[in-house]
């Protein structure tokens, strides 16, 4: 295989089981840097396997996950943990630490104790004022602890963002705003994302490539545009047929 | 309730001793049980047997864990060498220790277990190693629920801790067992006052802490630490240096022991030797504790060590079994047997005059026959010991029902009808008191039992120590002893152990 300079992820034949489940069943994927890409399937389809897989919380049964022409296995966990931003449905703001230690805790784990401009850059990232920096996790609401989870996960400068259901908690409109906000990040600070979703609305809307799993294989993988054109097969099109209906349900509602 | 103000203010050194042992305990048990908490975070396995270990240790009554380490330290001598401390506050913390091992441990897997899956995730999502994971995530979230436990261990270690008074080491159960031998209720109180006031101390102040970690409140883990700090030191520093010259006499727990030590000891005070006391220790304990050296004076009987030690089921004439213990002793250990004191505390059956007359029982003859009809009552050692069997088999005895009871309140289950007959101890006080009968003995089945003082080996060739003593040998006869010993036991106008010590002193004319 070649490897083109601007390869930033690439899945090499991953196979992931557990007992007689097959999770990811012989993965094999390059990600271009900078692209957004969404990993969309239903529950058990694999795909949060196929994402945890990249900064090994899960471990491949056989395969390769390669990063900036790095196998991750050949990298100490946390130390490849601490290049990659992670954001997840549980968010797991520390409830002991203030949203300022929460942010800096990154920069703090690789020895940098004196943070705070950067904690003040980071909340104005995701459009948070300096206020929050002192307050705890339990005085915020779900919409701003995701904030925060995704200003921790871009501490470190990653170039890689993986995110599993970032936004599965949280109210539509809060959804709605926060995935605007994580698109504009991954724009102006140059990104790879990977975001793992069951709702192919905000696949769509949000990537600009998306890849949909099934019984841990990739069955489709179009632009946003080729699947809403009927592209991508069954399943990819079982999916894309949800949003397209309620969208000509509610035009017909405005006629 | 002066007597209990009176005795609250005696108890000083045994509370300083208290909270050490205690504190000791505690903090040897977190130790070990929050390495242990951690393992069996990471692995399933080791989480079951450790709960399932300090369950078990949970289910045996302290008083047995307790002395189960007698046994223990005493072979691994064979590892770590004599000079291993058997009896003490070294058994003591180790069994008070496994105690408060339950709490701390289960309290730590608990909370272990129920932090919160997202925020695990999150600290190895953001690169923590497993050390940073423990020190920064796991541990503060997890410390309210650990010194929630330590707390719990707290309570039942000071608790616990009052029996270690039976092994040798002085605690505030010192005056609730010497309290509860004596009938002296305002010492039982005070010990229980102190022991409790001290519970409830040491659960407060660990409870501030725990409030102050759950509500992220330094000032209050501060407040709480240095209090409890505070305590400590001073229970330290009140401590005095042991003087090594000091001359521990021991004492099994009845009145008789302690009067007797007290003998010993206001003798050799005036002879210029430091005198500390071990009081209560368990009747097994002793001759191993003074053969050892853990002790270094002890009163014993004849019959006692002719069965248990020599392991002899012979009878010989009173003596004769002296000499031959004397022999003994000297060959197996070392052990100095100075001499007998003059009187006999023998195992003996004793019932109500009135109840014998009617029955026409004068003879352990007599009492075979009757038995099916009576409920005999023992101290609580007694119907294990080779005595009660010799005699038994040698009479056919066949009693209705057997009944224990502690060797103070066995006399008082005689005269209030729970017992026919006791085996009641010929030099007790209350023999006459309460006008029992003592039945013959017409097959010589119980051995003789001959008051007799050992000297450990480290003091057999000290002529000074033993010169203060010689005068004891062969002094005291039976009356002195009963009228001794009932002085301490009645209920009106008792004395102190000390004070019967000095009137039967000045009695004997020993001076």
């Amino acid at each position: 295989m070649t490897k083109p300079a601007d390869m930033l992820l690439r899945f090499d034949a991953v196979r992931k089981t557990y007992g007689a489940i097959t999770a990811a069943d012989s993965v094999s994927l390059d990600i271009a840097a900078g692209s957004f890409v969404a990993l969309v399937g239903a529950s058990g389809s694999g795909k949060s396997t196929l994402l945890k897989m990249v900064n090994r919380l899960v471990e491949p049964t056989s395969g390769n996950v390669v990063l900036e022409g790095e196998d991750v296995l050949s990298v100490e966990p946390h130390v490849l943990r601490r290049r990659i931003g992670y954001v997840f449905q549980g968010i797991g703001l520390f409830p002991h630490m203030t949203v300022a230690e929460n942010i800096a805790i990154g920069p703090r784990l690789a020895g940098d104790r004196d943070n705070t401009a950067r904690v003040s850059e980071l909340l104005g990232l995701v459009e948070l004022d300096d206020s929050f920096a002192p307050r705890l996790p339990h005085e915020l609401s779900g919409g701003q602890r995701q904030r925060i989870g995704v200003a921790r996960a871009l501490a470190a400068q990653p170039h890689l963002l993986l995110m599993d259901e970032p936004f599965g908690a949280l109210d539509p409109v809060t959804r709605d705003a926060l995935g605007n906000a994580v698109r504009s990040l991954h724009d102006r600070l140059n990104l790879t994302t990977v975001m793992v979703t069951h709702d192919m609305t905000e696949a769509l809307l949000l990537a600009d490539r998306v890849l949909v799993m099934d019984g841990g294989q990739v069955v489709a993988d179009e632009e946003p545009r080729s699947l809403l054109d009927g592209a991508g097969g069954t399943v990819a099109q079982a999916l894309v047929a949800v949003p397209r209906d309620q969208a000509n349900a509610l035009a017909e509602l405005t006629q | 309730m002066s007597d209990v103000w009176t005795a609250l203010l005696s108890l000083g050194d045994k509370l300083a001793e208290h909270v050490i042992l205690s504190a000791a305990a505690l903090a040897l048990g977190t130790i070990i049980a929050l390495p242990l908490a951690i393992w069996a975070g990471r692995s399933p396995m080791i989480s079951r047997l450790a709960l399932g270990f300090a369950s078990l240790v949970q289910t045996i009554p302290a008083l047995a864990l307790l002395a189960l380490f007698f046994p223990i330290l005493l072979s691994l001598r064979a590892v770590f060498g004599e000079d291993l401390p058997t009896l003490g506050f070294l058994p003591a913390l180790l069994a008070l220790s496994l105690y408060a091992l339950l709490p701390i441990l289960r309290n730590a897997v608990t909370a272990r277990a129920n932090l919160d899956p997202g925020v695990l995730e999150a600290a190895d999502g953001v690169g923590m190693t497993s050390w940073q994971k423990l020190r920064l995530v796991e541990a503060p979230l997890s410390a309210p629920f650990v010194m929630a436990g330590i707390r719990t261990a707290a309570v039942w270690t000071i608790g616990a801790a009052t029996l270690s008074t039976t092994i040798g080491q002085p605690s505030l159960g010192d005056p609730i067992f010497a309290g509860l031998q004596t009938q002296n209720w305002a010492l039982v109180l005070a010990g229980c006052i102190m022991s409790a006031g001290l519970a409830v101390l040491a659960d407060s102040l660990l409870g501030l802490i725990e409030r102050g970690l759950r509500v992220r409140r330094k000032w209050m883990v501060w407040l709480g630490s240095a209090l409890a700090a505070l305590g400590l030191i001073a229970a330290l520093a009140s401590q005095q240096a042991e003087d090594d010259d000091t001359v521990t006499i021991g004492a099994k727990s009845f009145s008789e022991q302690y009067i007797l030590a007290r003998l010993i000891g206001q003798r050799l005070e005036d002879a210029g030797f430091p005198v500390r006391y071990r009081d209560g220790l368990g009747s097994a304990v002793v001759h191993e504790a003074v053969t050892s050296g853990a002790i270094d004076i002890s009163i014993d009987y004849s019959g006692t060590l002719w069965t248990n030690q020599l392991n002899r089921e012979d009878s010989v004439p009173a003596g004769e079994m002296l000499t031959e213990i004397g022999r003994w002793e000297r060959k197996k250990s070392g052990t100095l047997m100075l001499g007998a004191l003059g009187f006999e505390n023998a195992y003996a059956f004793a019932m109500k005059q009135d109840r014998a007359e009617r029955l026409g029982i004068k003879t352990l003859d007599d009492l075979a026959q009757a038995a099916p009809q009576l409920v005999v009552g023992g101290d609580v050692e007694f119907f294990e010991r080779p005595e009660w069997i010799a005699v038994r088999d040698a009479y056919g005895f066949n009693f209705k029902q057997q009944r224990n009871f502690t060797s103070t309140f066995m006399y008082d289950a005689l005269t209030g009808g729970e017992a026919d007959v006791i085996s009641a101890y010929t030099s007790d006080g209350r023999i006459a008191a309460d006008r029992l009968v003592v039945l013959e003995d017409p097959k010589d089945a119980l051995p003789a039992y001959d008051a007799l003082v050992l000297i450990a080996p480290e003091h057999a060739e000290n002529e000074q120590l033993l010169s203060a003593l010689r005068p004891l040998v062969g002094a005291i006869n039976v009356d002195a002893m009963r009228e001794a010993n009932f002085a301490v036991d009645r209920l009106e106008n008792k004395l102190s152990p000390e004070q019967a010590a000095s009137e039967l002193a000045v009695k004997l004319g020993l001076d």
